[in-house]
This record gives C-alpha cells, sequence and structure tokens, in this order.
C-alpha cells in the first residue's frame, strides 16, 4: 500500500519535471489516500505560526498535514535517526547549510528548483541573501519559515552613561571601550566561553569583516586549506590580542550562555556590551523586562581597519528552513504548503509573535510588533546586508564543525596560538 | 550438568542446571554480546548512519592509534581513574568504618551523608554547575573575598579535572562508604575483643583486624570505581562538556562526542571498543591479582 503510493508519488513528481504541471494536478492522488503529511517541526514557543499554518491548509487541502513537535534538545538526533531508517518525513523544519548537507548526499531531500521556477512569485517573496542560505551547492533546498537571527553587537546603555563613553562605530573605538571598561573594573564584553559558539561568533566577523565572506565560502565548499588564508590567521590574532587586552574578563571560558551566564552580566552591568544573536532581546525580555526595553542598546559589528569585506555583512542565522523528503507522497502538496510561509497571514503571525521575516514584504507589517524598533533595525540590518552568512558551525557538518568550534575555543582560552589554531583547523577532514 | 551427580533421582534440589542460566545468558548476549559484536563490526566501516557502513579496513584503527585527542582522552581516563581511586577509598574506607559503630549518632550523621546517594548524576551535575559559576556560584564568591582569583575554576583545565573528581566523589563516596559500613559490620567482634585482651590500641585493631577483614570488600568497591571512572560520562557532559577545549574529554565522552555529534559512527565504533577491552581487562585483573576470583574465606583459622 505504502509502496504503491509512494510509486505514483515519485510518477507525479517525475510529470511535473517534465514541466507537464496539468497532468500531476489532474491526478487523482489523495482521494483514497488517509496517511496525510507530517510535519516536523522544532517544539518551542513560536512555533504556534506554524500550527495556524497548517490548520489554514487543512481547510484547503484534500491532503491532511499533521504537525509532529519534536523537543528542541533531541531534534537533531530525532531527525538523523529518521533519515537513517528510511522514514523521511514529508515536511521537515531544519537550519539549512551544513544541517541538512548530509541528507541532500545521501539523496533524501526533494530538490524545489522546479517548483520555484514554477511560481516566480514564491522565489521573490524573501529576501536573497536568506533564500541563499538554503541552498546546497547552488541548489535550492530550503524555504524560509521563520524569523530571521542575525548576530549584532549589544550593549548596556546605563553603563555607557555612567562611564561617560559612546558606543563603538569603529574598530579603533572598540579597542579604546576595552581600555576604559577594564580599567572600571567592569568586563568589557560579556562572553560566555564554556559553550564554544559565541567564541565563534567573533571569529566569524573578524573573518568576514578582514576577507569578506569568499574566505569562509571555500571552507564550506569542502576545502580545508582554506583556514590557510592568511586572513583567518589574522583574525586568529586579532582574537588572541583582544583575549590579552583582557576584552573577555579573566573567567570567560567558565561562563555559560544559558544558566545565568553572559546575559545576567551585561543586564547587571558587570559587562558593558555582548556579541550575540538576535535572540539575547527575547532572553533579556524574559529574564530581565526592564532592562531590554531601557538599557539594551544595539549595534552593527564595527568594520576594522583595512579590512577587505563589507561592513554591511551580517553573520548569524539568516532562518530556519522547512525542507521536503525526497520520498513524500505529496510533493505537490508539500510545496503548496511551503508556499504559506510567505503568506500575509503568516508574516503577520510571526510579527505579532516578536519575530522578524525574512519576505521582502515585511517591512510594512513591523511597525505591529511588540518591540517595533528593534524589529526596524534588524530587518534593515539584514535587507542592507550584501552577504548573510550562516553561522559556521551550521554551514558545516558537524562531524567538521564541532572540533572546529573546540579548536576555537583553545584559541580563546590561549590553550593554543593563531598559528597553531590554522594548523589544527585546517587538518579537519 | 542437568541431573546432579550426588541426587540423580531428584535433580531439583542439585547444583542448578544450565537451563537456569539459559534467562540470563539469553538476555546477556542479546543485550550485551551482539551489540558487542555489532560494534566491533562497525568499527571496520565508515558509518554516518545514514547510508549503509561501508567497510574501511583498518583505517578507523590507525586514525585511533594517531589521534591526539584519543591520546589525551586515554591519559585523562587513567588519571582520572586513578585520582578517583586514590580520593574515594580512603575517605570511603573511614567513613564507613566509623559509620558501622552502634552509637546513635553515626546512624544519624550516616543517613545525613548518603544523602547524594538519592539524587541522579545528571541533577548533581546541573546542582554543581551552578555552584561552580564563575560569576553567580558561592564558590567563586568565596575564592573572590579569599582573594584566590576569579572563580575560574570550569575554565581552567586542573580545575576543570578536579571539579570533576571532586563531583564524582561526592557522588560516590556515600556508596561505598555504604560498602564499607556492610563489610565493617560483618566482622565479628571477638577478633576485637581478644585483641584488646592483648592490649592492642585503636589503630593496631584498625591495622590488623578492619583493613584485612575488609579486604573482599576493598576490593568489590575498588572494581566499580575503577570501571565505573573508565565509564564514567554523565557528569563530565553536563559539567564540563569536555572542556576547556579538550581537557576533560575523557573516553567516553570522545566517544559520545564523537558518533552522536559529529555523526561518526565507525570511528566512534572503535572508541568503544577499545573502551570496552581496556575496562574488562582491568576488572579482571583486579580480580585475579587480589584473588578475589578464588574466594579465599577472610576467617581463616577462625
Amino acid at each position: 500500500m505504502r509502496s504503491v503510493a509512494r510509486t505514483s508519488g515519485r510518477a507525479a513528481a517525475a510529470a511535473a519535471l517534465s514541466g507537464v504541471l496539468v497532468l500531476s494536478a489532474c491526478s487523482p492522488r489523495g482521494d483514497d489516500d488517509h496517511a496525510g503529511m507530517d510535519v516536523w517541526m522544532y517544539q518551542d514557543d513560536l512555533a504556534v505560526v506554524q500550527e495556524a499554518a497548517i490548520e489554514e491548509f487543512n481547510t484547503g487541502s484534500t491532503v491532511h498535514a499533521r504537525m509532529i513537535p519534536v523537543p528542541g534538545d533531541g531534534y537533531q538526533d530525532k531527525l538523523r535517526t529518521a533519515m537513517g531508517s528510511g522514514d523521511v518525513p514529508d515536511v521537515f523544519f531544519n537550519w539549512g547549510g551544513g544541517s541538512i548537507r548530509p541528507y541532500v548526499e545521501a539523496d533524501k531531500l526533494l530538490p524545489l528548483d522546479d517548483a520555484l521556477a514554477a511560481d516566480p512569485e514564491l522565489a521573490d517573496a524573501f529576501l536573497p541573501s536568506v533564500m541563499e542560505a538554503g541552498q546546497i551547492d547552488g541548489v535550492q533546498y530550503g524555504i524560509p519559515l521563520r524569523g530571521t537571527q542575525p548576530v549584532i553587537l549589544f550593549y548596556n546603555k546605563d553603563v555607557f552613561a555612567e562611564a561617560g563613553v559612546e558606543p563603538p562605530q569603529t574598530w579603533q573605538d572598540l579597542l579604546d571601550l576595552v581600555d576604559t571598561f577594564t580599567e572600571e573594573d567592569i568586563t568589557p564584553f560579556a562572553l560566555a566561553g564554556a559553550e564554544g559558539w559565541p567564541q565563534q561568533m567573533w571569529l566569524q566577523y573578524l573573518v568576514d569583516r578582514l576577507g569578506g565572506p569568499e574566505v569562509f565560502g571555500r571552507i564550506q565548499d569542502g576545502d580545508p586549506e582554506g583556514w590557510r588564508d592568511p586572513v583567518v590567521l589574522e583574525a586568529a590574532r586579532t582574537v588572541s590580542d583582544l583575549v590579552d587586552r583582557g576584552a573577555f574578563g579573566d573567567n570567560f571560558a567558565s561562563v555559560n550562555y544559558t544558566q545565568g551566564g553572559a546575559p545576567t552580566l551585561l543586564a547587571q552591568g558587570r559587562a558593558a556590551m555582548h556579541l550575540m544573536g538576535s535572540w539575547e532581546y527575547s532572553t533579556q525580555l524574559s529574564q530581565a523586562p526592564e532592562f531590554a526595553e531601557d538599557g539594551l542598546g544595539y549595534l552593527p559589528f564595527p568594520a576594522l581597519p583595512d579590512g577587505e569585506g563589507d561592513p554591511a555583512n551580517v553573520v548569524g542565522n539568516p532562518t530556519n528552513y522547512f525542507s521536503v523528503g525526497a520520498d513524500t507522497d505529496h510533493p505537490d502538496e508539500a510545496v503548496a504548503f511551503l508556499k504559506l510561509t510567505s503568506s500575509p497571514d503568516y508574516v503577520r503571525d510571526m510579527v505579532a509573535n516578536g519575530e522578524v521575516p525574512t519576505t521582502a514584504n515585511a517591512a510594512d507589517l513591523l511597525a505591529d510588533s511588540p518591540s517595533p524598533d528593534f524589529a526596524e533595525f534588524q530587518y534593515q540590518l539584514v535587507q542592507d546586508a550584501p552577504a548573510f552568512q550562516l553561522s559556521w558551525d551550521q554551514a558545516l557538518e558537524s562531524r567538521i564543525a564541532n572540533p572546529m568550534k573546540t579548536e576555537i575555543q583553545k584559541l580563546f582560552n590561549g590553550q593554543s596560538t593563531p598559528e597553531q589554531f590554522v594548523d589544527a583547523v585546517a587538518a579537519l577532514r | 550438568m542437568t541431573t546432579g551427580t550426588r541426587r540423580p533421582r531428584g535433580p531439583a534440589t542439585g547444583r542448578p542446571g544450565a537451563v537456569w542460566a539459559l534467562p540470563g545468558a539469553l538476555f546477556f548476549a542479546l543485550f550485551a554480546v551482539v551489540p558487542m559484536v555489532l560494534v566491533a563490526y562497525l568499527s571496520f566501516t565508515d558509518w554516518d548512519g545514514l547510508a549503509t557502513p561501508a567497510p574501511t579496513g583498518l583505517d578507523n584503527w590507525t586514525r585511533l592509534v594517531a589521534d591526539p585527542v584519543m591520546r589525551q582522552a586515554v591519559v585523562l581516563s587513567l588519571a582520572l581513574t586513578a585520582a578517583t581511586w586514590a580520593v574515594q577509598t580512603p575517605i570511603a574506607l573511614l567513613l564507613g568504618v566509623w559509620a558501622a559503630g552502634p552509637q546513635r549518632n553515626r546512624a544519624v550523621l550516616s543517613a545525613v551523608f548518603f544523602f547524594p546517594l538519592l539524587l541522579s548524576s545528571a541533577a548533581i551535575a546541573v546542582l554543581w554547575k551552578s555552584l561552580l559559576d564563575p560569576n553567580f556560584g558561592p564558590v567563586a564568591r568565596i575564592s573572590d573575598a579569599l582573594g584566590m582569583g576569579s572563580g575560574n575554576i570550569l575554565g581552567t583545565s586542573t580545575g576543570a579535572f578536579t571539579a570533576v573528581v571532586f563531583v564524582s566523589a561526592w557522588q560516590f563516596i556515600p556508596l561505598h562508604a555504604l560498602l564499607y559500613q556492610g563489610g565493617a559490620r560483618q566482622i565479628p567482634a571477638v577478633l576485637y575483643q581478644a585483641a584488646e585482651v592483648d592490649g592492642a590500641g585503636r589503630l593496631l585493631r584498625f591495622r590488623h583486624i578492619t583493613l584485612p577483614q575488609l579486604r573482599a570488600t576493598i576490593t568489590t568497591s575498588s572494581v566499580l570505581m575503577v570501571v565505573g571512572a573508565l565509564t564514567y560520562f554523565d557528569t563530565v557532559l553536563i559539567l564540563t562538556q569536555g572542556g576547556p577545549g579538550t581537557d576533560t574529554t575523557i573516553v567516553p565522552y570522545l566517544m559520545f562526542w564523537t558518533g552522536f555529534r559529529g555523526y561518526e559512527l565507525g570511528y566512534a565504533s572503535a572508541i568503544a571498543f577499545t573502551l570496552v577491552v581496556v575496562a574488562t581487562t582491568a576488572s579482571l585483573l583486579m580480580v585475579r591479582l587480589t584473588g578475589f576470583g578464588a574466594m579465599r574465606s577472610t576467617r581463616e583459622g577462625m
């Protein structure tokens, strides 16, 4: 039964591929098929938007869609197991980049290029830099489903006012501020160094500002020698220099993000600044609401002197994506469902939920956000960015990404020199 | 074997037959032997959990021998095992012998000492992680107040390693003290009475009666400690995540990290197999060397 349905699904996909869309539209599939369509969703407070979309989808479709919420902690493991056992979900949430590359290479995912070619409106509905991060080797596999999460330089306005200084506009400003705050016994930058990924944000911005997105692009495309680009070494030296200046204090290696770590340091004014993903705002909003509303400032990462990268570039998580399993019984319905993510209702739901959508039309809706200024700032930042580079640990396969994060940690801890760092990451295969 | 030799007609009252061991043997085969054979096979393949495992010959094993992280992990695991034993045995032994006394205050205090036994490893690790937080934990505040630095305990190699040893000691000393308490209560009082008549003091009695009488308990406790320390995992996962860098990445954590975070299941299998061999050898050796397996009585000549 199952395999029959699957074969007819394949036939339909083949028909669609050859451009005979009429055929598949007339096919009777779905009438006697109650298997439905499973949508795997990362379970958190934001998933209500997707839940509403599924409800809307079900009112107008013969195929019944069902949301499978998967607890966040085990999401990747569970997805991996499902993929490995052949029980691939029809539609599933992911991070794009390296998080889906192994599945693409194992032919588990449906390329969406044809669907996009057939519906240019969908392709144009999203910001180009965000759409790009849903591609693997130039082929589209993911459609944006969530708000954008760029990495931003947050600061504590009160601490700056007390010290009588202005937020940094240039790299020199930033270095001066490090000295100022160190003298006042305030940690210049909160850094959750116990976890690895916050350090990565620093190195990633430094590499991008110094050499542009091409430097990491080469590494992401599978050339480990890309790490030997002089820009990486220079960025690593800049990191060592910052650490030596005391930019992150002297106990950052023990600081965590989740258990009242780095965000609390910033909120309490024990640290002046914090380089973090845009979710820092909602973290502060739930942990220190007054500070989030009045005391939390935000800035783009400053340019570096003689840096070749465009200072308007951003790094972080462009967004999360929905991808479609290659063996789905309902490829057309899945694509129809994906189209909902650019619908006005969906985008409005996201904004009301505090997210910053990545659709081109979102600008007009941002005024309805619970924090319109911050939403507007983020949206502009992402819209103006020539390149939005996916976090390295999401862009690379975990086999490489995990040891890479460890090496970055060692660099920050002074356990390895910039030269040793370059050798170590270039040796990762 | 199935029919007892002494009573041919009543096999039920003789030595238990092989059939008796069948459920246990089946269980062991299904949940220990079969997985181990699979792991041994996987260690000769390259497998990402998605495609079918591709045989790669000795690749994983040559990589294992040359891998600096694996070497560091082996050294760390051995160091952790030695430290665990050296820290826990004396404390647990003294505590257990002390708690074996009949006094009421000892009973009350031992009940308090054994409290960590009730907590799960994960809860203990989360608890200590909060206590050791460099900015908001009490430990950092105390060390700050004493002028002993910034409380960067989990961020330094020795600090993180010491924390793992300490937390595991805090967690497991009660268990081992309980073993020693039981062991010490088995020692016949008549031995002490005789020694007292001979004029032996407290120390001499401990040295010449308690310690030798506890030999079997010491072996049991040591095997548990050594095998436990070699396969120690949860505290490292929660407390240090193998860090700073890889400085608390012991072998079991490296196995998890490679297999379930990096999805290199072939290589992780090679690590796992090494661990099985080492832990089994270690416990067999200990049982052999201490003569525990021979079950020689501690009461010979009494």
